[in-house]
């Protein structure tokens, strides 16, 4: 199954109810796939005029109290922004998926990683953030969208889940047997007509300043209960590593490659890839810190997650840096011939 | 003794925040005497605009959201697609559905979404201190448009009950005005007939309301009900723009 349509399944066996999209590649397989199944079940699928609409229209559905999703990639994405500020202001759920291409502008539709600021930043206007799950596999995908759309709920607030060209498009087996039925979260703030109780308003409009303040520091209370209790990671071959890579998504696929040859040589090579991109595993970085001198980020873009890596190590170790931007696809033997390059490097500096 | 006059029940008493001569205060008093009138405070969600408009959820007693400017129609989509048994309207300004919204309202009025638009023309960007609108005259004078609105620099005035008109999914499209008590009463109708659409499931409606705005137009209320009668319906002729039976 392909990574986008194992998505749309992950998301109707979460109980996601509503899907809006427009088209954009490389992730039309994800919209076609919710057009013939969200019909077949009854569910609402609509193919909105833009992307702008699209992401309103899951705020409407959002808050008249169903589970809905929107897709998109890069260039597609940077018109959602304004209606994420929007759900994450009006405090509402909702799950976007990403699934980068090369950038900026129109770039190509080649698999990227150069939206991870966009995504992590909030990427829209004002003082918010959003969850960011970036899967690494198809069977993981099946993992992430289920948890996208309980965090959501959960925090009543937009989860991202950024993935990329080629996570959307490989073919891959998978199994769908650990989604669980979807849970139920109390929903006492959405719109249903005021039958029987006072009418409910859902806004963001906070001319009073003092109530916009506290509702901005009432939301960022949130993103630190979210940073608190939501950072996600896992890590490969690091608990004799001498040096670590830190890759994300299909980065991180192509990198457990390379560490494999390097391994093969007896290169302590390991590896830290973040499940969440935001909330950054800030502390599992610094814990390795403690017996780790040397870390390689790899990255296909120019160098954005690299921001974290240096907030998160505040100048402890030694930070190296791989980035292929504008959708190109490093092979696992290019990863291995740097990466062991640096690692030799590194080596070398330790002896003097 | 008879009262002859009251307060809609789902109209809070709170004070209009809008301006002497506004045409606001009367289309929110009138939605809600339909409201009250076709008893749907129970089931009417409302969308409110960026605009003048913004703060009618201070005064409406249903429930309402607050959307971002131009994306009412949208969002009503989503609203209305989750439950269709409400009533669902938006209320959208001229620059809301005629600029920054046009291809939200388009297409949920091509789509023949059964929701209900209660569209205010008042020829300017009213919130922001009186710019050109997609709806003000050509040779109007506006905070953007000094010289008057200029046609080959500025574009014609947008009529968007015809340009709807040509959509199958439209249903009913009426123009209306609330400069005199008589055009008060054509409103209301207009309003109720709209929500009836909606709740007969046939499909889109909107009823487009020309609004005095005194302050913007530098005008006197009396004087802007006229130059409503005068100037303004010459360019926007009230009545039923289309009806689907």
């Amino acid at each position: 199954m392909s990574g986008n349509a194992a998505l749309g399944e992950a998301a109707v066996l979460s109980g996601c109810t509503c899907y809006f999209g427009y088209p954009i590649t490389p992730q039309n397989e994800l919209t076609e796939y919710m057009a013939k199944r969200m019909g077949e079940l009854g569910r609402v699928f609509i193919q909105s005029e833009s992307e702008i609409a699209a992401i309103n229209m899951v705020l409407g559905a959002s808050v008249a109290g169903a589970r809905a999703m929107t897709s998109s990639s890069s260039p597609g994405m940077s018109l959602k922004q304004e209606g994420i500020s929007y759900l994450a202001a009006d405090e509402l759920p909702a799950v976007v998926v990403d699934m980068v291409r090369g950038g900026p502008g129109m770039g190509n539709i080649s698999p990227a990683q150069s939206d991870y600021l966009q995504a992590t930043r909030g990427g829209g206007h004002g003082d918010y953030k959003t969850i960011v799950l970036v899967p690494g596999s198809v069977q993981e995908l099946t993992e992430v969208v289920p948890l996208a759309f309980d965090l959501a709920d959960q925090y009543r607030n937009p989860v991202i889940v950024l993935g990329d060209g080629m996570l959307g498009q490989m073919m891959e087996p998978v199994s769908f047997e650990n989604i669980k039925p979807p849970k139920e979260y109390p929903k006492d703030y959405i719109l249903t007509g005021a039958k029987g109780r006072p009418a409910r308003m859902v806004r963001s409009l906070l001319f009073d300043t003092k109530e916009e303040e506290e509702h901005n520091w009432k939301l960022v209370r949130k993103y630190q209960r979210m940073e608190q209790n939501e950072v996600r990671y896992e890590t490969f071959m690091a608990d004799d590593a001498e040096m670590i890579v830190v890759a994300y998504g299909i980065g991180a696929r192509i990198v457990k490659g390379a560490i494999k040859r390097l391994r093969q040589e007896n290169m302590k090579v390991g590896m830290m890839r973040p499940i969440t991109a935001w909330p950054f595993p800030a502390a599992p970085l610094q814990e390795l810190a403690k017996t780790v001198h040397d870390f390689f980020v790899f990255e296909m873009s120019a160098g954005q997650m690299i921001e974290d890596v240096r907030l998160a190590l505040a100048g402890k170790g030694r930070i190296h840096f791989y980035g292929r931007p504008g959708g190109v696809i490093p092979t696992p033997v290019e990863l291995y011939r740097i990466i062991g390059r640096h690692y030799y490097m590194a080596a070398r500096r330790k002896q003097q | 003794m008879k009262k002859v006059y009251t307060r809609p029940k789902t109209l809070k008493e709170a004070h209009f925040h809008y301006c002497p001569g506004c045409g606001h205060g009367i289309i929110n008093r009138i939605l809600m005497e339909v409201v009250d009138e076709m008893d749907l405070r129970e089931k009417a969600i409302c969308v409110a605009p960026a605009g003048c408009g913004m703060l009618l959820y201070n005064y409406f007693d249903i429930d309402t959201l607050e959307s971002a400017h131009g994306r009412g129609a949208a969002v009503a989509t989503g609203i209305k697609r989750v439950r269709p048994d409400n009533l669902v309207f938006s209320y959208q300004g001229d620059g809301d559905l005629a600029a920054i919204g046009t291809a939200e309202g388009f297409h949920a009025a091509n789509r023949g979404e059964p929701i209900s638009v209660i569209f205010v023309n008042n020829g300017v960007y009213g919130m922001t201190g009186g710019q050109m609108a997609p709806t003000t005259l050509t040779d109007q004078v506006t905070t953007t448009t000094p010289l008057g609105r200029d046609p080959i620099l500025a574009g014609h005035p947008v009529r968007i009950c015809e340009v709807f008109a040509m959509l199958d999914g439209t249903v009913y499209l009426e123009r209306v005005t609330v400069n005199n008590p008589a055009a008060v009463i054509k409103a209301k109708k207009a309003i109720k007939k709209a929500f009836q659409c909606q709740l007969d499931g046939k499909g889109f409606s909107l009823v487009e309301v020309l609004s005095p705005c005194p302050t913007n137009w530098k005008m006197g209320p009396v004087e802007a009900c006229r130059w409503i009668d005068e100037v303004m319906t010459k360019q926007f002729p009230l009545g039923v723009v289309k009806e689907v039976s």
